[in-house]
């Protein structure tokens, strides 16, 4: 009986310390978030103010609650630039490099993984010692590469570059090699070769790497600054990115319409995130693991 | 059947085609041709032959006091955002890591900006740092530090305005990191918990002889990713400050950019793009060794 009571006492504390515990750790996370997310926040109510209110009311708790909600600055934007050529050349850019670089990348990892052949050493090498290059390392020679090739001022020169990617052909690569042996055997014993195995067998079953490919490839290009920088200078094939500073240094400085440009320019991106957002940290985390 | 696989170097070829291809013209070729100019007199538009300089264009940035001005600020930049970013990361996966309901309303909001362009976050953060009293951030440091905070122009001021780039990279790329070091500790079995508490590990210490260890590759991967990134960084400065005030906020991406752009230089920022690329490698074999070190031990 008596070694019953402080038994009872000690997990009483417990309790009450890990409830203690519960309760620090939602107040240190929303703490947190709110500061995170202010800007996001601030960002989305100055778009809805009129103009003139944003600058004089930053400073106050005005600044994350409307005084009075109007759309002008979304009117101001489109009638200022040409917003929708801006998202056309981002979505077809980048589009077009996700979609190029799945093809492309999957079929080079799947040969470097799961076929025997020879130069596959020498070829797996290369994409690997290829891997440490930023484009930061090569943009002022590709600049120099493309510009010979006549290529500025295009999409061309905005999506070709990128299409062949290391980092997702090792991304693919290491995702073949995890694939059972049995699914491609039973496909070779029944007499399928190479092309029909990979478009019947493999391909179905390779999703994950595909949303994981497509994402890295997406987050990697849509916010891509520095090369439309150096080799645009026509606003017909120029980004969304570099839409936003230039539009930021436009006269007459409008803040109001500033933020709401930020707003249209991400809130597609932020709604896809959110519906597939399991699949965005899958293919970031998927990214972290190969370290 | 090794003799049938063989006979796959065809097909294998013409899978591999377009990615080799892709790879040796944009990548291989571009980098090899960084080398090849930087020992040159390259400049666009200039009327003198190219010719076959030495190393006179890496004695110049060398000596060049914006430049090393650049690498001071990338070094600092790597050796603040580093460490702060990595531990924040770390701490936010750490708290949502216990198993509470909600943390994938957390997760998402930190994980939010890393969908947000870096261009989109600096022209954002600029009317944040807008200066003067009425200033966003000047008011809530106000506001935080009961009055004694004096106001800052954050972006025009050479001492705060590497800091005010700092911070804002860091908020852009917190949740990354963070995302990262979550699907670490996720992957630690919890058996190692049990283990270290039957032997009376306090909380403290099976951090440092649970999670740390069992962490270390995707930490190290988080540290070199964010150490290459600070050595990268261009768009927010070249979109807020220029460089300035007084090179203040110069880069390597930015003076290697300036240089082949405003003054048509490209052999001189080829240099710098190499000298770039030894500092990437540098850090990427470091990492190698470490991890290598750690595979070994294991």
């Amino acid at each position: 009986m008596n070694d019953r009571v402080p038994d009872g006492a000690v997990s009483t504390r417990r309790r009450v310390t890990a409830l203690a515990m519960t309760g620090a750790n939602y107040l240190v996370l929303t703490v947190a978030a709110l500061l995170y997310v202010a800007p996001i926040l601030f960002m989305i109510v100055a778009s809805f103010k009129p103009d003139e209110r944003v600058l004089p009311e930053a400073g106050s708790w005005q600044a994350l609650l409307p005084s009075r909600v109007t759309t002008e600055n979304y009117a101001d934007v489109f009638e200022r630039v040409r917003f929708g050529r801006y998202l056309l050349n981002s979505i077809l850019v980048t589009g077009s490099i996700v979609a190029g670089g799945l093809v492309v990348n999957s079929l080079a990892g799947y040969a470097l993984a799961r076929l025997a052949w020879r130069g596959r050493r020498a070829v797996f090498r290369f994409v690997l010692a290829l891997m440490i290059l930023p484009l930061q390392a090569i943009a002022v020679p590709l600049f120099y590469e493309t510009t010979v090739l006549g290529w500025r001022d295009t999409y061309v020169v905005q999506i070709v570059p990128f299409l062949a990617n290391a980092f997702a052909i090792y991304l693919f690569y290491a995702f073949f090699l995890g694939m059972p042996r049995e699914l491609e055997e039973a496909a070779r014993i029944d007499g399928a070769g190479v092309g029909r195995t990979l478009v019947e067998i493999i391909l179905p079953h390779a999703k994950p790497a595909f949303a994981a490919a497509a994402i890295t490839t997406f987050l990697m290009y849509w916010g891509l600054y520095l090369w439309p920088l150096m080799v645009t200078t026509h606003e017909d094939v120029r980004p969304l990115p570099l839409a936003v500073a230039t539009f930021r240094t436009l006269p007459p400085l409008k803040w109001g319409d500033i933020m709401a440009f930020a707003v249209m320019m991400v809130a597609p991106v932020l709604v896809v995130f959110l519906v597939f957002q399991r699949w965005f940290v899958r293919g970031v985390a998927a990214s972290g693991m190969k370290g | 059947m090794a003799r049938r696989l063989n006979d796959n170097t065809p097909i294998a070829w013409l899978l591999v085609l377009p990615a080799v291809v892709g790879l040796v013209a944009f990548v291989a070729v571009p980098f090899l041709l960084a080398f090849f100019l930087s020992l040159t007199n390259l400049r666009l538009g200039s009327p003198l032959p190219l010719e076959y300089v030495g190393p006179r264009q890496y004695v110049r940035i060398l000596t060049d006091p914006s430049f090393q001005r650049a690498l001071v600020n990338n070094a600092v930049f790597a050796l603040v955002v580093v460490p702060v970013q990595t531990s924040l990361a770390l701490a936010l996966a750490i708290l949502l890591n216990r198993g509470l309901r909600g943390m994938v309303v957390f997760r998402t909001l930190f994980f939010m900006p890393v969908v947000f362009p870096m261009a989109l976050v600096a022209v954002v953060w600029e009317l944040l740092y807008a200066p003067g009293s009425t200033g966003t951030l000047n008011s809530f440091l106000d506001t935080i530090t009961l009055g004694a905070w004096e106001p800052k122009a954050f972006l025009h001021d050479p001492y705060w305005a590497l800091p005010a780039i700092m911070v804002l990279s860091i908020w852009q790329g917190l949740g990354f990191q963070m995302v990262i070091l979550l699907a670490g500790l996720q992957s630690i079995p919890d058996q190692l918990y049990e283990a270290a508490s039957i032997d009376g590990a306090g909380r403290l210490s099976q951090f440092r002889h649970v999670t740390l260890p069992q962490l270390r590759n995707p930490l190290a991967f988080v540290v070199v990713l964010t150490g290459i990134l600070a050595f990268r960084v261009f768009d927010q400065v070249q979109i807020l400050t220029q460089g300035g005030p007084n090179d203040a906020t110069t880069t390597v991406m930015y003076e290697a950019v300036t240089a082949a752009f405003s003054r048509q230089q490209v052999a001189r920022a080829a240099a710098m793009t190499v000298v770039f690329f030894l500092i990437v490698l540098t850090i990427t074999l470091a990492q190698r060794m470490l991890v290598r070190e750690e595979r070994e031990v294991a």
